[in-house]
């Protein structure tokens, strides 16, 4: 079986595997960011070009590195390969300008998303981003539509990274959903605004790595960090009926496929991904309904983790990063408006350069 | 004058028909190849012709169809692209209009090289009466015994068909034809795996351009090392350019791969020179992708050779004071051309172009043409040259398919070698709010505006 490193750490892996797998194997932050590929959907993957390695050694039989930078995600490993992804300048680099291209066209509207605190983007964002655009044009804007009446599609929001098509490809039959128009102006449809009424379409709504493709039961009814996710199941006839409930108090707001750290459906013992019906996802909102089986226990690195319960829980410690604490010192400035000088009007007021500091 | 392969009858009147076309000894390679020769002698003699693909990457012919997967057993294919897109490109449309049956001898040939027996040309939807032109010629050819069930009793089978696309310049991308053919969407394919082993409908599939493909019937009639004495060293056989801007004559020329490129511009055999007295500013040689090339370096590299029509002298000196000989879209600028409109109309080409797949090459196209309008607009800022570089930077190399190169490479080279004329349109935005403002004032009578030594050149 070949053998590849990665930033220095070396794994033996199936041949066939993909640099992007080989490196989850290891896990830690050596692996590559993902925002197209999904491992249970064939297909995927390559679009995105989040995921770009540099692989400074082609294979231990032939050593010459590739000039370019591959996608790791959907480029197979070769026994003796090295990869540079943390540890390469020029991935960091490239990785910042994609990230950069896939968010000036995006509209930043995290305040009302309902993805805001576990979406793949807002990450990517925080860790590659920069705080400025160097963008000044008009931002593209597409009209809400929605795809039958419990999906909301936002194509402004979405980064076209195919994963939806492929759900309605390989989990739905009488595929009407997807891709029209080309370059900036392709966008994710249905068949002249057909709904797509398939028992499995709502997991098109967990594969969005973005806040494009929402539920409507759970749309605007609260952010995902206030919630605490339950892992539940029920009898069901069409899916695995196992899930994560989201509650607030005792009320489930919504429900969701669960997730593993890669922002994946996990896969059940048989192997197959447990996705879920558009039956437990929509109607089954009552406690009752559900078997819960306890606290989920992580999701991905993202804000709805801010309390997950893989730490020790013996000393509270508020490890909140600085950033946010900035941030919120920042709203608290704004929200409050004490020591604001409002005898000067001209001033906006969300400025609070203005005061003493004090709320 | 200089030899010809594919124009010698071009001016026989009713070549284009097959009684004409056969009088003239059109299908003798057919016969030859099938009653004398097997399969792999044919790619034997492809191999020692030396014959470069013409679609624009220039790669070996015969080594690209020796790569085709026979392991597999799987049926193998040979499809034809005639989805000629690239702005200043083309010569594929005036060889099917002239010489349609001497394309379908080519795919009769070439299929049998590969041992395929269903062949595919794949047309532009803009070319419709030219597709009809193939029609007819392929229906010729099938009631005159070429094609169909055991060609001229050799016991060889063939079918062959033309296929029109639906206009998308991005379906000339050999994996994304293939999808196109396939009657999906015109998405390029992430690669591996090759066409030559996955490619129509799982087959192993090889591409060639249609002037590649009509060079192959010559090949066989007289041998790959008479095509090799054409041309000089790796660059063997003609190439049709197709020239068009300032000169005189534009026109498609077939050139010998080895005449210096000031005798194509300048000679009366081909260019006929300037259209008017004004001097030569740029150059693109090769269609909208490669980089344009300044008066200095066009005719002469930047060591001071004479540069000449081949893959090689061509892109002698790398992007930096080279180009690429590409398609063979000659496209010649005398000082009237406005260089940060050209650049302009080439960016938005390949903006409304990308299939949008990869992010890289969906936004920064976009992005890359609203920048540049901007500042040939009048409406740019100094930091703009710079953003300019950095999107193009980040999206060559960086895509699925080398349409993002495309996009990236003739920004680059507008800048690496005009960037003086960036900033002037920067700085003075009154003087290019007209767009024929370099017609009145040519760039020579204000070059001096915009100091050189303010030029950071990259
Ligand atoms: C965006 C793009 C457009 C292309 N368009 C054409 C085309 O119109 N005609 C063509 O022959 N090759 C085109 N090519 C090149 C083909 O992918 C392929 O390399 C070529 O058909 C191979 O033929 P050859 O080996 O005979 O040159 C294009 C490539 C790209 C990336
Ligand atoms: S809607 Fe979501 S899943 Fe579908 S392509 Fe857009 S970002 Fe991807
Ligand atoms: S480089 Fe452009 S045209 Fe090619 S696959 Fe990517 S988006 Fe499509
Ligand atoms: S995850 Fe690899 S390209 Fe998107």
């Amino acid at each position: 079986m070949p053998i590849v490193t990665i930033d220095g750490v070396s794994v033996e892996v199936e041949a066939g595997t993909t640099i992007l797998n080989a490196a989850r194997k290891i896990g830690g932050d050596l692996v590559p960011p993902a925002m197209c590929y999904y491992s249970k959907l064939k297909g995927s993957g390559g679009k995105c070009r989040t995921c770009l390695v540099e692989i400074t050694k082609g294979s231990g039989a032939n050593p010459t590195p590739m000039p370019k930078l591959q996608a790791s995600c959907s480029t197979p490993v070769a026994d003796g390969m090295e990869v540079k992804n943390m540890t390469s300048p020029k991935v960091q680099d490239m990785r910042k300008g994609v990230v950069e291209f896939l968010l000036i066209n995006h509209p930043l509207d995290c305040p009302i998303c309902d993805q805001a605190g576990e979406c793949d983007l807002q990450n990517l964002g925080f860790d590659y981003g920069v705080a400025k655009t160097r963008y000044q044009e008009e931002r593209r804007t597409f009209d809400k539509i929605n795809i039958g009446d419990k999906i909301q599609l936002h194509m402004t929001r979405c980064i076209l990274c195919y994963r939806c098509t492929y759900v309605a490809d390989q989990l739905t039959d009488k595929r009407v959903h997807g891709i029209m128009n080309r370059g900036d102006a392709a966008e994710i449809s249905t068949y002249i605004q057909n709904a797509v009424e398939n028992e499995m379409s709502g997991n098109m709504i967990d594969v969005c790595p973005v806040g494009a493709l929402t539920d409507k039961t759970f749309r605007f009814k609260s952010r995902v960090w206030f919630l605490k996710p339950f892992d539940a199941h029920r009898e069901c006839t069409k899916c695995c009926g196992k899930t994560t409930v989201w509650m607030f108090g005792n009320e489930i707001y919504r429900v969701t496929v669960r997730k593993d750290v890669y922002h994946e459906v996990e896969t059940l013992e048989d192997g197959k991904p447990a996705y879920i019906c558009n039956d437990c996802r929509f109607e089954k909102k009552n406690v009752n309904d559900w078997t819960i089986e306890g606290p989920r226990k992580f999701e991905k690195f993202s804000v709805i983790n801010q309390g997950n319960y893989t730490r020790k829980m013996e000393r509270v410690e508020i490890d909140t990063d600085p950033r946010i604490l900035y941030g919120r010192q920042e709203d608290k400035k704004a929200i409050s408006m004490n020591g604001t000088n409002f005898n000067k009007p001209e001033k906006a007021l969300s400025d609070g350069k203005d005061t003493d500091g004090q709320f | 004058m200089g030899k010809k392969i594919l124009l010698e009858h071009i001016n026989v009147p009713g070549i284009e028909t097959y009684e004409v076309f056969r009088k003239m000894g059109g299908y003798a390679s057919v016969e030859k190849a099938l009653k004398t020769k097997t399969p792999l002698e044919v790619v034997e003699e492809v191999k020692k012709s030396g014959l470069r693909g013409r679609g624009g990457a220039g790669f070996p012919t015969g080594l690209k169809w020796s790569f085709i997967d026979k392991k597999s057993g799987n049926p193998r294919q040979l499809v034809c692209n005639a989805d000629e897109s690239e702005p200043g490109t083309f010569k594929d449309r005036y060889l099917m209009e002239k010489l349609p049956h001497l394309l379908v001898e080519g795919m009769i040939v070439s299929s049998f090289a590969l041992e395929a027996h269903l062949s595919y040309i794949y047309i532009r939807g803009e070319y419709m009466w030219v597709f009809r032109i193939l029609e007819k010629a392929i229906k010729e050819a099938y009631a005159a015994g070429w094609l169909g069930k055991n060609i001229q009793g050799s016991g060889y089978d063939l079918d062959l068909h033309v296929t029109c696309g639906a206009g998308a310049y991005i379906c000339g991308e050999e994996t994304a034809l293939i999808e196109s053919l396939e009657g999906k969407r015109g998405n390029p394919r992430i690669k591996p795996p090759f066409p030559a082993v996955v490619g129509l409908y799982g087959n192993p599939t090889v591409v060639n351009n249609v002037e590649t493909i009509m060079d192959i019937p010559w090949i066989v009639n007289n041998g790959g090392e008479e095509f090799a004495k054409f041309g000089i060293g790796k660059s063997t056989g003609t190439k049709l350019i197709s020239a068009s801007g300032n000169i005189k004559k534009p026109g498609v020329y077939e050139i010998e791969l080895s005449i210096p490129v000031e005798e194509f511009v300048m000679s009366d055999e081909y260019c006929g020179g300037m259209q008017t007295d004004r001097p030569l500013k740029a150059c693109v040689p090769g269609g909208s992708s490669v980089p344009i090339l300044p008066a200095n370096l066009l005719f002469k590299t930047a060591k001071g050779e004479t540069r000449l029509m081949t893959y090689e002298s061509m892109s002698d000196g790398g992007f930096a004071t080279g180009s690429m000989i590409g398609s063979g879209g000659f496209i010649v600028y005398d000082d009237r051309a406005c260089i940060v409109r050209n650049t302009w109309n080439f960016a938005r080409f390949y903006h409304h172009e990308s299939c949008g797949q990869c992010s890289p090459c969906r936004e920064g196209t976009g992005w890359m043409e609203k920048v540049l309008w901007r500042i040939e607009h009048g409406f740019g800022n100094i930091e703009d040259i710079d953003l300019l570089w950095d999107i193009q930077r980040k999206i060559e190399g960086n895509t699925i398919c080398p349409l993002g190169d495309a996009a990236a490479w003739p920004v680059a080279a507008a800048i690496r070698h005009f960037r003086d004329e960036f900033e002037f349109h920067i700085r003075y935005p009154e003087k290019v709010k007209d767009r024929k403002h370099f017609e009145k004032e040519p760039w020579e009578q204000v070059k001096h505006l915009v100091k050189k030594e303010d030029a950071v050149l990259v």
